[in-house]
Protein backbone atom coordinates (compact mmCIF):
# COMPACT_ATOMS: atom_id res chain seq x y z
CA UNK A 1 0.00 0.00 0.00
CA UNK A 2 1.30 3.69 -0.97
CA UNK A 3 1.87 6.40 1.67
CA UNK A 4 -1.10 8.32 -0.98
CA UNK A 5 -3.36 5.44 -0.09
CA UNK A 6 -3.06 5.15 3.52
CA UNK A 7 -3.01 9.28 3.49
CA UNK A 8 -6.43 8.38 1.75
CA UNK A 9 -7.98 6.30 4.21
CA UNK A 10 -6.98 8.48 6.68
CA UNK A 11 -8.64 10.70 5.36
CA UNK A 12 -11.70 9.42 4.84
CA UNK A 13 -11.84 8.08 8.21
CA UNK A 14 -11.60 11.80 9.58
CA UNK A 15 -14.85 12.56 7.49
CA UNK A 16 -16.36 9.49 9.04
CA UNK A 17 -15.19 10.31 12.42
CA UNK A 18 -16.34 13.91 12.50
CA UNK A 19 -19.79 13.48 11.71
CA UNK A 20 -19.72 10.33 14.39
CA UNK A 21 -18.14 12.56 16.88
CA UNK A 22 -21.51 15.34 16.23
CA UNK A 23 -23.43 12.70 16.93
CA UNK A 24 -21.72 11.40 20.04
CA UNK A 25 -21.91 14.94 21.42
CA UNK A 26 -26.08 14.32 21.97
CA UNK A 27 -25.48 11.22 23.87
CA UNK A 28 -22.86 12.35 26.00
CA UNK A 29 -24.87 15.69 26.89
CA UNK A 30 -27.39 14.03 27.94
CA UNK A 31 -25.45 11.66 30.13
CA UNK A 32 -23.62 13.79 31.62
CA UNK A 33 -26.65 15.51 33.10
CA UNK A 34 -29.18 12.63 33.30
CA UNK A 35 -26.98 9.49 33.51
CA UNK A 36 -29.39 8.11 31.02
CA UNK A 37 -28.99 6.95 27.47
CA UNK A 38 -30.88 8.40 25.16
CA UNK A 39 -31.37 5.37 22.69
CA UNK A 40 -33.68 7.24 20.66
CA UNK A 41 -30.76 9.87 19.49
CA UNK A 42 -30.38 7.62 16.36
CA UNK A 43 -33.53 8.61 15.06
CA UNK A 44 -33.50 12.44 16.05
CA UNK A 45 -30.43 12.98 14.00
CA UNK A 46 -32.64 10.49 10.95
CA UNK A 47 -35.09 13.30 11.28
CA UNK A 48 -32.47 16.05 11.03
CA UNK A 49 -31.71 14.25 7.19
CA UNK A 50 -35.71 13.75 6.50
CA UNK A 51 -36.26 17.65 7.64
CA UNK A 52 -33.90 18.95 4.69
CA UNK A 53 -35.01 16.33 2.51
CA UNK A 54 -38.73 17.21 3.08
CA UNK A 55 -38.26 21.55 2.41
CA UNK A 56 -36.07 20.39 -0.57
CA UNK A 57 -38.10 18.52 -2.31
CA UNK A 58 -41.85 20.27 -1.35
CA UNK A 59 -39.76 23.98 -2.12
CA UNK A 60 -39.30 25.01 -5.79
CA UNK A 61 -37.72 27.48 -5.18
CA UNK A 62 -34.61 25.52 -3.22
CA UNK A 63 -34.00 23.16 -6.78
CA UNK A 64 -33.50 26.35 -8.94
CA UNK A 65 -30.77 27.61 -6.99
CA UNK A 66 -27.31 25.78 -6.79
CA UNK A 67 -27.25 23.63 -4.16
CA UNK A 68 -24.72 25.75 -1.76
CA UNK A 69 -27.41 28.66 -1.78
CA UNK A 70 -30.28 26.19 -0.76
CA UNK A 71 -27.83 24.37 1.97
CA UNK A 72 -28.19 26.82 5.04
CA UNK A 73 -31.99 26.92 4.69
CA UNK A 74 -31.54 22.61 4.58
CA UNK A 75 -29.59 23.28 7.39
CA UNK A 76 -31.75 25.15 9.67
CA UNK A 77 -34.74 23.14 9.01
CA UNK A 78 -32.93 19.93 9.82
CA UNK A 79 -32.06 21.54 12.80
CA UNK A 80 -35.48 22.55 13.95
CA UNK A 81 -36.72 19.47 13.12
CA UNK A 82 -34.45 17.42 15.31
CA UNK A 83 -34.62 19.71 17.72
CA UNK A 84 -38.45 19.99 17.94
CA UNK A 85 -38.39 15.99 18.07
CA UNK A 86 -35.45 15.92 20.84
CA UNK A 87 -37.37 18.69 23.58
CA UNK A 88 -40.30 16.98 22.73
CA UNK A 89 -39.40 13.16 23.53
CA UNK A 90 -37.42 14.97 26.67
CA UNK A 91 -40.72 16.41 27.56
CA UNK A 92 -42.99 13.25 26.83
CA UNK A 93 -40.83 10.19 27.21
CA UNK A 94 -38.11 11.09 30.14
CA UNK A 95 -39.49 14.02 32.26
CA UNK A 96 -42.32 11.75 33.54
CA UNK A 97 -39.73 9.07 34.19
CA UNK A 98 -37.44 11.06 36.35
CA UNK A 99 -36.56 9.27 39.23
CA UNK A 100 -37.96 5.95 38.19
CA UNK A 101 -35.58 2.89 37.98
CA UNK A 102 -33.10 3.17 35.30
CA UNK A 103 -34.51 0.69 32.71
CA UNK A 104 -37.81 2.49 32.63
CA UNK A 105 -36.33 5.61 30.52
CA UNK A 106 -34.27 3.44 28.40
CA UNK A 107 -37.32 1.10 27.71
CA UNK A 108 -38.98 4.37 26.75
CA UNK A 109 -36.17 5.26 24.41
CA UNK A 110 -36.95 1.91 22.49
CA UNK A 111 -40.13 2.65 22.45
CA UNK A 112 -39.58 6.29 20.94
CA UNK A 113 -37.16 4.82 18.36
CA UNK A 114 -39.47 2.72 16.76
CA UNK A 115 -42.39 5.22 16.59
CA UNK A 116 -40.01 7.77 14.58
CA UNK A 117 -38.99 5.41 12.10
CA UNK A 118 -42.60 4.06 11.98
CA UNK A 119 -43.78 7.41 11.94
CA UNK A 120 -41.12 8.43 8.78
CA UNK A 121 -41.96 5.12 7.13
CA UNK A 122 -45.78 5.14 7.01
CA UNK A 123 -45.99 9.28 6.82
CA UNK A 124 -42.77 10.96 5.04
CA UNK A 125 -43.95 11.64 1.20
CA UNK A 126 -42.44 12.85 -1.77
CA UNK A 127 -43.96 14.82 -4.71
CA UNK A 128 -45.07 12.38 -7.35
CA UNK A 129 -45.01 9.48 -4.88
CA UNK A 130 -47.43 7.64 -2.65
CA UNK A 131 -47.42 7.81 0.71
CA UNK A 132 -44.01 6.59 3.14
CA UNK A 133 -41.23 5.76 2.12
CA UNK A 134 -39.60 1.98 2.17
CA UNK A 135 -36.53 2.32 0.52
CA UNK A 136 -33.33 4.67 0.99
CA UNK A 137 -34.48 7.93 -0.75
CA UNK A 138 -31.82 9.98 -3.06
CA UNK A 139 -30.66 12.97 -0.71
CA UNK A 140 -29.57 15.84 -3.02
CA UNK A 141 -25.83 15.86 -4.09
CA UNK A 142 -22.99 18.50 -4.86
CA UNK A 143 -21.81 17.57 -8.72
CA UNK A 144 -18.47 19.64 -8.40
CA UNK A 145 -15.92 16.88 -9.16
CA UNK A 146 -13.79 16.09 -5.36
CA UNK A 147 -10.71 17.87 -4.61
CA UNK A 148 -7.18 16.38 -5.36
CA UNK A 149 -5.15 17.50 -2.63
CA UNK A 150 -1.84 15.43 -4.01
CA UNK A 151 -3.23 12.58 -4.83
CA UNK A 152 -5.61 12.12 -1.77
CA UNK A 153 -9.79 12.81 -3.23
CA UNK A 154 -11.92 14.42 -1.14
CA UNK A 155 -15.18 15.30 -1.60
CA UNK A 156 -17.11 18.70 -0.87
CA UNK A 157 -19.25 16.98 1.23
CA UNK A 158 -16.31 15.56 3.02
CA UNK A 159 -14.91 18.85 3.21
CA UNK A 160 -18.12 20.56 4.34
CA UNK A 161 -18.27 17.54 7.24
CA UNK A 162 -15.14 18.60 8.65
CA UNK A 163 -15.99 22.21 8.61
CA UNK A 164 -19.09 21.94 10.04
CA UNK A 165 -17.65 19.69 12.68
CA UNK A 166 -14.89 21.63 13.38
CA UNK A 167 -17.03 24.88 13.89
CA UNK A 168 -19.76 22.73 15.73
CA UNK A 169 -17.09 21.91 18.80
CA UNK A 170 -15.38 25.18 18.79
CA UNK A 171 -18.99 26.84 19.14
CA UNK A 172 -20.34 24.05 21.71
CA UNK A 173 -16.68 24.53 24.13
CA UNK A 174 -17.23 28.15 24.08
CA UNK A 175 -20.84 28.06 25.42
CA UNK A 176 -20.25 25.45 27.53
CA UNK A 177 -16.93 27.14 29.16
CA UNK A 178 -17.48 30.89 28.58
CA UNK A 179 -21.28 31.72 28.83
CA UNK A 180 -23.32 31.94 31.86
CA UNK A 181 -26.21 28.93 30.53
CA UNK A 182 -23.17 26.83 29.89
CA UNK A 183 -21.86 26.83 33.57
CA UNK A 184 -24.95 26.69 34.28
CA UNK A 185 -24.86 23.36 32.60
CA UNK A 186 -21.49 22.34 34.28
CA UNK A 187 -22.64 23.01 37.26
CA UNK A 188 -26.36 21.21 36.81
CA UNK A 189 -24.04 18.05 35.23
CA UNK A 190 -22.09 18.18 38.62
CA UNK A 191 -24.47 18.44 41.29
CA UNK A 192 -27.97 19.23 40.24
CA UNK A 193 -29.88 19.60 43.81
CA UNK A 194 -26.84 22.58 44.39
CA UNK A 195 -27.32 24.05 41.29
CA UNK A 196 -31.13 24.28 42.36
CA UNK A 197 -29.77 26.22 45.25
CA UNK A 198 -28.11 29.11 42.88
CA UNK A 199 -31.12 29.70 41.46
CA UNK A 200 -30.51 27.49 38.12
CA UNK A 201 -33.99 26.37 36.22
CA UNK A 202 -32.19 22.45 35.80
CA UNK A 203 -34.97 21.62 33.69
CA UNK A 204 -34.60 24.30 31.35
CA UNK A 205 -30.73 23.33 31.64
CA UNK A 206 -32.32 19.49 30.46
CA UNK A 207 -34.18 20.56 27.33
CA UNK A 208 -31.30 22.99 26.28
CA UNK A 209 -28.61 20.03 26.33
CA UNK A 210 -31.49 17.91 24.68
CA UNK A 211 -31.32 20.43 21.95
CA UNK A 212 -27.65 21.38 21.43
CA UNK A 213 -27.30 17.23 21.04
CA UNK A 214 -29.97 17.18 18.54
CA UNK A 215 -28.79 19.95 16.40
CA UNK A 216 -24.92 18.58 16.06
CA UNK A 217 -26.73 15.15 15.09
CA UNK A 218 -29.11 16.87 11.99
CA UNK A 219 -26.01 18.78 10.85
CA UNK A 220 -24.17 15.10 11.31
CA UNK A 221 -26.94 13.71 9.01
CA UNK A 222 -27.42 16.41 6.13
CA UNK A 223 -23.95 15.70 5.91
CA UNK A 224 -24.10 12.15 5.35
CA UNK A 225 -27.21 12.78 3.14
CA UNK A 226 -24.72 14.78 0.96
CA UNK A 227 -22.00 12.45 1.33
CA UNK A 228 -23.59 8.94 0.78
CA UNK A 229 -26.42 10.33 -1.70
CA UNK A 230 -29.41 8.75 0.17
CA UNK A 231 -31.11 8.74 3.83
CA UNK A 232 -33.08 5.88 4.76
CA UNK A 233 -35.96 5.95 7.32
CA UNK A 234 -33.58 3.48 9.51
CA UNK A 235 -30.51 5.02 8.86
CA UNK A 236 -30.44 6.40 12.64
CA UNK A 237 -29.93 2.61 13.96
CA UNK A 238 -26.57 1.64 13.04
CA UNK A 239 -24.80 5.29 12.66
CA UNK A 240 -26.93 5.78 16.21
CA UNK A 241 -24.95 2.98 17.97
CA UNK A 242 -21.98 4.34 16.26
CA UNK A 243 -21.91 7.62 17.66
CA UNK A 244 -22.84 5.59 21.17
CA UNK A 245 -19.85 3.81 20.70
CA UNK A 246 -17.43 6.77 20.20
CA UNK A 247 -19.11 8.75 23.03
CA UNK A 248 -18.15 5.68 25.22
CA UNK A 249 -15.07 5.44 23.67
CA UNK A 250 -14.13 9.21 24.47
CA UNK A 251 -15.31 8.87 27.43
CA UNK A 252 -19.15 9.38 28.54
CA UNK A 253 -20.19 12.73 29.89
CA UNK A 254 -16.77 14.47 28.41
CA UNK A 255 -18.15 16.65 25.21
CA UNK A 256 -14.25 16.87 23.81
CA UNK A 257 -13.91 13.41 24.18
CA UNK A 258 -17.02 12.34 22.44
CA UNK A 259 -15.39 13.77 19.10
CA UNK A 260 -11.99 12.70 19.52
CA UNK A 261 -13.96 8.77 20.11
CA UNK A 262 -15.45 9.51 16.89
CA UNK A 263 -12.50 9.99 15.12
CA UNK A 264 -10.94 7.07 16.17
CA UNK A 265 -13.60 5.42 15.13
CA UNK A 266 -14.03 6.64 12.40
CA UNK A 267 -9.96 6.26 11.58
CA UNK A 268 -10.41 2.64 13.01
CA UNK A 269 -13.43 1.89 10.75
CA UNK A 270 -11.56 2.99 7.29
CA UNK A 271 -8.41 1.43 8.02
CA UNK A 272 -10.52 -1.28 8.86
CA UNK A 273 -11.51 -2.09 5.53
CA UNK A 274 -9.31 -0.50 3.28
CA UNK A 275 -6.00 -1.22 5.38
CA UNK A 276 -5.94 -4.69 6.68
CA UNK A 277 -6.87 -6.30 2.86
CA UNK A 278 -2.73 -5.63 2.65
CA UNK A 279 -2.27 -7.30 5.89
CA UNK A 280 -2.02 -10.97 4.79
CA UNK A 281 -2.17 -12.64 8.39
CA UNK A 282 -5.68 -10.29 8.71
CA UNK A 283 -6.80 -10.17 4.93
CA UNK A 284 -9.62 -12.43 5.60
CA UNK A 285 -11.02 -10.09 8.36
CA UNK A 286 -11.13 -7.05 6.34
CA UNK A 287 -13.73 -5.16 3.92
CA UNK A 288 -17.08 -3.63 4.62
CA UNK A 289 -18.64 -6.12 5.84
CA UNK A 290 -16.17 -6.23 9.13
CA UNK A 291 -15.63 -2.71 9.38
CA UNK A 292 -18.40 -2.48 12.16
CA UNK A 293 -16.68 -5.34 13.59
CA UNK A 294 -13.10 -3.81 14.34
CA UNK A 295 -15.04 -0.72 15.55
CA UNK A 296 -16.86 -3.15 18.21
CA UNK A 297 -13.58 -4.54 18.76
CA UNK A 298 -11.74 -1.13 19.37
CA UNK A 299 -14.35 -0.27 21.78
CA UNK A 300 -14.18 -3.60 23.67
CA UNK A 301 -10.33 -3.07 24.23
CA UNK A 302 -10.12 0.50 25.62
CA UNK A 303 -12.93 -0.61 27.69
CA UNK A 304 -11.02 -3.17 29.18
CA UNK A 305 -8.14 -1.02 29.58
CA UNK A 306 -9.57 1.94 30.41
CA UNK A 307 -13.12 1.67 31.51
CA UNK A 308 -13.53 5.48 32.06
CA UNK A 309 -13.25 5.70 28.29
CA UNK A 310 -9.88 7.54 26.26
CA UNK A 311 -10.70 11.11 28.07
CA UNK A 312 -13.43 10.34 30.67
CA UNK A 313 -12.72 11.33 34.48
CA UNK A 314 -12.95 8.92 37.17
CA UNK A 315 -16.43 8.47 38.59
CA UNK A 316 -15.03 10.32 41.62
CA UNK A 317 -14.16 13.65 40.21
CA UNK A 318 -17.55 14.07 38.87
CA UNK A 319 -19.36 13.50 42.05
CA UNK B 1 -44.35 43.26 62.39
CA UNK B 2 -43.89 39.63 61.26
CA UNK B 3 -40.79 37.78 61.55
CA UNK B 4 -38.32 37.03 58.23
CA UNK B 5 -39.04 33.42 58.20
CA UNK B 6 -42.05 32.12 60.10
CA UNK B 7 -42.06 28.43 60.36
CA UNK B 8 -45.72 26.72 61.46
CA UNK B 9 -46.23 23.16 62.25
CA UNK B 10 -44.13 21.93 59.24
CA UNK B 11 -44.22 18.54 58.46
CA UNK B 12 -41.40 16.52 56.11
CA UNK B 13 -41.53 12.80 55.21
CA UNK B 14 -39.63 10.77 53.28
CA UNK B 15 -41.95 7.83 51.61
CA UNK B 16 -43.72 6.77 54.54
CA UNK B 17 -41.48 7.97 57.34
CA UNK B 18 -41.65 10.74 59.02
CA UNK B 19 -38.54 12.74 59.42
CA UNK B 20 -40.02 16.23 60.38
CA UNK B 21 -43.10 16.06 62.57
CA UNK B 22 -44.71 19.32 63.18
CA UNK B 23 -42.09 21.88 64.40
CA UNK B 24 -42.53 26.20 64.67
CA UNK B 25 -40.11 28.38 64.62
CA UNK B 26 -39.14 31.86 63.81
CA UNK B 27 -35.95 33.92 62.53
CA UNK B 28 -36.67 37.79 62.86
CA UNK B 29 -34.33 40.36 60.78
CA UNK B 30 -30.89 40.65 61.79
CA UNK B 31 -31.35 37.84 63.94
CA UNK B 32 -28.80 34.96 64.17
CA UNK B 33 -31.10 30.83 65.28
CA UNK B 34 -29.38 28.56 65.85
CA UNK B 35 -31.16 24.74 65.36
CA UNK B 36 -28.80 22.47 67.15
CA UNK B 37 -29.27 18.36 67.99
CA UNK B 38 -27.89 14.97 67.25
CA UNK B 39 -26.96 12.88 64.16
CA UNK B 40 -30.68 12.18 62.61
CA UNK B 41 -32.68 15.33 64.10
CA UNK B 42 -34.30 16.04 61.40
CA UNK B 43 -31.94 19.32 60.91
CA UNK B 44 -30.70 19.22 57.40
CA UNK B 45 -34.42 17.93 56.20
CA UNK B 46 -35.92 20.81 57.52
CA UNK B 47 -33.30 23.52 55.28
CA UNK B 48 -33.90 21.14 52.39
CA UNK B 49 -37.40 22.09 52.63
CA UNK B 50 -37.40 25.76 53.44
CA UNK B 51 -35.38 25.81 50.69
CA UNK B 52 -37.80 24.58 48.26
CA UNK B 53 -35.59 20.97 47.69
CA UNK B 54 -37.92 19.05 49.54
CA UNK B 55 -41.96 19.35 49.75
CA UNK B 56 -43.40 20.00 52.75
CA UNK B 57 -46.22 17.28 53.96
CA UNK B 58 -47.82 19.64 56.30
CA UNK B 59 -47.13 22.66 57.43
CA UNK B 60 -46.22 26.61 56.33
CA UNK B 61 -43.15 28.42 55.38
CA UNK B 62 -43.39 32.48 55.20
CA UNK B 63 -40.84 34.17 54.01
CA UNK B 64 -40.56 37.91 53.73
CA UNK B 65 -44.20 37.44 54.37
CA UNK B 66 -44.64 35.21 50.86
CA UNK B 67 -45.97 31.82 51.88
CA UNK B 68 -43.11 29.19 50.14
CA UNK B 69 -45.74 26.22 49.22
CA UNK B 70 -44.89 25.05 45.54
CA UNK B 71 -42.61 27.86 45.01
CA UNK B 72 -39.54 25.41 43.35
CA UNK B 73 -36.18 25.80 44.64
CA UNK B 74 -34.52 27.82 42.17
CA UNK B 75 -37.15 30.82 42.84
CA UNK B 76 -36.91 30.70 46.62
CA UNK B 77 -32.93 31.48 45.99
CA UNK B 78 -34.68 34.80 44.03
CA UNK B 79 -36.63 35.75 47.37
CA UNK B 80 -33.30 36.37 49.34
CA UNK B 81 -33.22 32.57 51.24
CA UNK B 82 -29.35 31.16 50.50
CA UNK B 83 -28.64 27.47 51.70
CA UNK B 84 -25.08 26.46 52.16
CA UNK B 85 -25.40 22.92 52.15
CA UNK B 86 -24.16 20.10 54.52
CA UNK B 87 -21.14 18.79 52.85
CA UNK B 88 -20.43 22.07 50.64
CA UNK B 89 -21.24 21.12 47.75
CA UNK B 90 -18.94 23.51 46.07
CA UNK B 91 -18.67 22.21 41.94
CA UNK B 92 -15.46 20.50 41.98
CA UNK B 93 -14.38 21.08 37.95
CA UNK B 94 -15.22 24.71 38.20
CA UNK B 95 -12.69 27.13 39.41
CA UNK B 96 -13.45 29.06 42.89
CA UNK B 97 -14.06 32.39 40.61
CA UNK B 98 -16.66 30.33 38.78
CA UNK B 99 -18.06 29.10 41.56
CA UNK B 100 -18.64 32.31 43.10
CA UNK B 101 -20.02 33.77 40.19
CA UNK B 102 -23.05 30.55 40.09
CA UNK B 103 -23.40 32.50 43.74
CA UNK B 104 -24.78 35.59 41.86
CA UNK B 105 -26.79 33.06 39.09
CA UNK B 106 -29.95 35.74 39.21
CA UNK B 107 -28.37 38.83 39.23
CA UNK B 108 -27.73 41.23 36.49
CA UNK B 109 -26.10 44.41 38.87
CA UNK B 110 -22.45 43.41 37.13
CA UNK B 111 -20.85 46.74 39.97
CA UNK B 112 -23.07 45.11 42.94
CA UNK B 113 -21.87 41.47 41.91
CA UNK B 114 -18.27 42.69 41.40
CA UNK B 115 -18.38 44.52 44.95
CA UNK B 116 -19.89 41.11 46.58
CA UNK B 117 -16.90 39.09 45.08
CA UNK B 118 -14.47 41.51 46.80
CA UNK B 119 -16.12 40.99 50.21
CA UNK B 120 -16.04 37.79 49.36
CA UNK B 121 -12.31 37.61 49.34
CA UNK B 122 -11.92 39.87 51.85
CA UNK B 123 -13.73 37.40 54.10
CA UNK B 124 -11.56 34.64 53.12
CA UNK B 125 -8.14 35.90 51.43
CA UNK B 126 -7.47 32.02 50.58
CA UNK B 127 -10.15 31.99 47.73
CA UNK B 128 -8.38 34.96 46.32
CA UNK B 129 -5.07 33.38 46.32
CA UNK B 130 -6.97 30.28 44.78
CA UNK B 131 -9.49 31.87 42.53
CA UNK B 132 -8.32 30.02 39.45
CA UNK B 133 -8.22 26.76 40.88
CA UNK B 134 -10.63 23.97 40.47
CA UNK B 135 -12.50 24.10 43.79
CA UNK B 136 -12.37 20.11 43.81
CA UNK B 137 -8.31 21.34 44.29
CA UNK B 138 -9.16 22.78 47.48
CA UNK B 139 -8.89 21.51 51.18
CA UNK B 140 -12.35 20.68 52.90
CA UNK B 141 -12.10 24.03 54.98
CA UNK B 142 -11.13 26.36 52.08
CA UNK B 143 -14.41 24.44 50.52
CA UNK B 144 -16.40 25.24 53.35
CA UNK B 145 -15.22 29.07 53.10
CA UNK B 146 -15.87 28.61 49.46
CA UNK B 147 -19.80 27.41 49.88
CA UNK B 148 -20.19 29.90 52.19
CA UNK B 149 -18.35 33.08 49.92
CA UNK B 150 -20.68 31.42 47.00
CA UNK B 151 -23.71 31.30 49.53
CA UNK B 152 -23.00 35.20 49.96
CA UNK B 153 -23.20 35.81 46.27
CA UNK B 154 -26.69 36.59 46.10
CA UNK B 155 -26.74 39.40 48.66
CA UNK B 156 -28.84 36.80 50.78
CA UNK B 157 -32.15 38.30 53.39
CA UNK B 158 -31.41 35.11 55.31
CA UNK B 159 -28.13 32.79 55.12
CA UNK B 160 -28.77 28.74 56.08
CA UNK B 161 -25.93 27.47 56.53
CA UNK B 162 -26.12 24.02 57.81
CA UNK B 163 -23.09 22.23 59.62
CA UNK B 164 -20.62 24.88 58.69
CA UNK B 165 -18.25 23.32 60.59
CA UNK B 166 -18.54 19.74 60.31
CA UNK B 167 -14.82 17.63 59.49
CA UNK B 168 -12.87 20.60 59.99
CA UNK B 169 -9.63 20.93 61.78
CA UNK B 170 -9.93 22.50 65.15
CA UNK B 171 -8.46 25.92 63.58
CA UNK B 172 -10.27 25.60 60.43
CA UNK B 173 -13.61 25.69 62.87
CA UNK B 174 -12.47 28.30 64.65
CA UNK B 175 -11.63 30.58 61.62
CA UNK B 176 -15.36 29.43 60.12
CA UNK B 177 -17.17 30.51 63.23
CA UNK B 178 -15.69 33.53 64.04
CA UNK B 179 -16.88 34.51 60.27
CA UNK B 180 -20.72 33.54 61.01
CA UNK B 181 -20.25 35.38 64.31
CA UNK B 182 -18.49 38.51 61.76
CA UNK B 183 -21.10 37.89 59.49
CA UNK B 184 -24.03 38.24 61.81
CA UNK B 185 -21.90 41.46 63.79
CA UNK B 186 -22.56 42.84 60.17
CA UNK B 187 -26.20 42.60 60.24
CA UNK B 188 -26.45 39.74 58.10
CA UNK B 189 -29.43 37.20 59.13
CA UNK B 190 -28.55 33.61 60.15
CA UNK B 191 -30.01 30.25 60.47
CA UNK B 192 -27.45 28.22 61.63
CA UNK B 193 -27.34 24.75 62.02
CA UNK B 194 -25.07 22.70 64.02
CA UNK B 195 -23.22 19.45 65.50
CA UNK B 196 -20.48 21.89 67.31
CA UNK B 197 -23.59 23.16 70.01
CA UNK B 198 -21.24 25.18 72.40
CA UNK B 199 -19.99 27.57 69.47
CA UNK B 200 -23.04 27.53 67.32
CA UNK B 201 -24.97 28.46 71.41
CA UNK B 202 -22.06 30.81 71.93
CA UNK B 203 -23.04 33.31 69.15
CA UNK B 204 -26.74 32.79 68.34
CA UNK B 205 -29.39 34.79 69.72
CA UNK B 206 -31.66 32.35 69.65
CA UNK B 207 -31.94 28.65 69.52
CA UNK B 208 -33.94 25.55 69.35
CA UNK B 209 -32.95 21.85 69.74
CA UNK B 210 -34.10 18.97 67.95
CA UNK B 211 -35.09 16.01 68.76
CA UNK B 212 -36.34 12.98 66.31
CA UNK B 213 -38.01 15.24 64.20
CA UNK B 214 -39.04 17.35 67.13
CA UNK B 215 -38.31 20.97 68.76
CA UNK B 216 -38.09 19.95 72.21
CA UNK B 217 -36.72 23.15 73.73
CA UNK B 218 -36.14 26.97 72.81
CA UNK B 219 -34.76 29.70 74.53
CA UNK B 220 -31.36 32.42 73.81
CA UNK B 221 -28.26 31.65 73.09
CA UNK B 222 -27.09 31.77 76.85
CA UNK B 223 -30.12 30.08 78.43
CA UNK B 224 -29.53 27.23 76.77
CA UNK B 225 -25.75 27.04 77.21
CA UNK B 226 -26.68 26.91 81.18
CA UNK B 227 -29.61 24.52 81.24
CA UNK B 228 -28.71 21.09 82.26
CA UNK B 229 -30.59 19.13 79.93
CA UNK B 230 -28.76 20.60 77.50
CA UNK B 231 -25.38 20.59 79.04
CA UNK B 232 -25.33 17.02 79.41
CA UNK B 233 -26.67 16.30 75.76
CA UNK B 234 -25.13 18.46 73.27
CA UNK B 235 -22.14 20.06 75.45
CA UNK B 236 -20.54 17.05 76.85
CA UNK B 237 -20.77 17.82 80.43
CA UNK B 238 -21.90 15.98 83.37
N1 LIG C 1 -32.90 11.01 51.47
C1 LIG C 1 -33.42 10.41 52.56
N2 LIG C 1 -34.23 9.34 52.42
C2 LIG C 1 -34.78 8.74 53.50
N3 LIG C 1 -34.55 9.12 54.76
C3 LIG C 1 -33.75 10.17 54.98
C4 LIG C 1 -33.14 10.86 53.88
N4 LIG C 1 -32.39 11.86 54.39
C5 LIG C 1 -32.52 11.81 55.73
N5 LIG C 1 -33.33 10.78 56.08
C6 LIG C 1 -33.74 10.44 57.46
O1 LIG C 1 -34.40 11.54 58.02
C7 LIG C 1 -33.99 11.74 59.35
C8 LIG C 1 -33.46 13.12 59.53
O2 LIG C 1 -32.26 13.26 58.80
P1 LIG C 1 -31.50 14.64 58.66
O3 LIG C 1 -32.49 15.68 58.33
O4 LIG C 1 -30.38 14.44 57.74
O5 LIG C 1 -30.96 14.87 60.15
P2 LIG C 1 -29.83 15.82 60.71
O6 LIG C 1 -29.48 16.81 59.66
O7 LIG C 1 -30.46 16.45 61.91
O8 LIG C 1 -28.67 14.97 61.07
C9 LIG C 1 -32.98 10.64 59.66
O9 LIG C 1 -33.64 9.59 60.31
C10 LIG C 1 -32.51 10.20 58.31
O10 LIG C 1 -32.16 8.83 58.34
MG1 LIG D 1 -27.62 17.12 58.81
Amino acid sequence: MTATELTQLLADGLILGSMYGLIAVGYTMVYGILQIINFAHGEIYMLGGFGALFVYAWVPGLRAIPLWAALPVLLVVAVAVSVAAATGAERFAYRPLRGAPRLAPLISAIGLSLFLQQVVFNFFTLPGSSMGVTAPVPFPQFETAPLDLAGVQVSVAGLLTLALAAFGMVALTWFVRRTRTGRAMQATAQDPATARLMGIDTDRIIVIAFAIGAALAAVACVTQGLRLGTVSYNMGFITGLKGFTAAVLGGIGNIQGAMAGGVVLGLAESLASGALPHIDALAMFSGSVWKDVWAFVILIVVLLIRPQGLFGERVADRA
Amino acid sequence: MSALLEVDDLRVAYGKVEAVKGISFTVEEGEAVTLIGTNGAGKTTTLHTLSGLLRPAGGSVRFRGEDLAGVPAHRVVALGLAHCPEGRHIFPSLTVEENLFLGAYLRKDAPGIADDLERAYTLFERLRERRAQAAGTLSGGEQQMLAMGRALMCRPALLMLDEPSMGLSPIMMRKIMDTVAELRRTGTTILLVEQNARAALALADRAYVMETGRIVLEGTGTELARAESVRKAYLGED
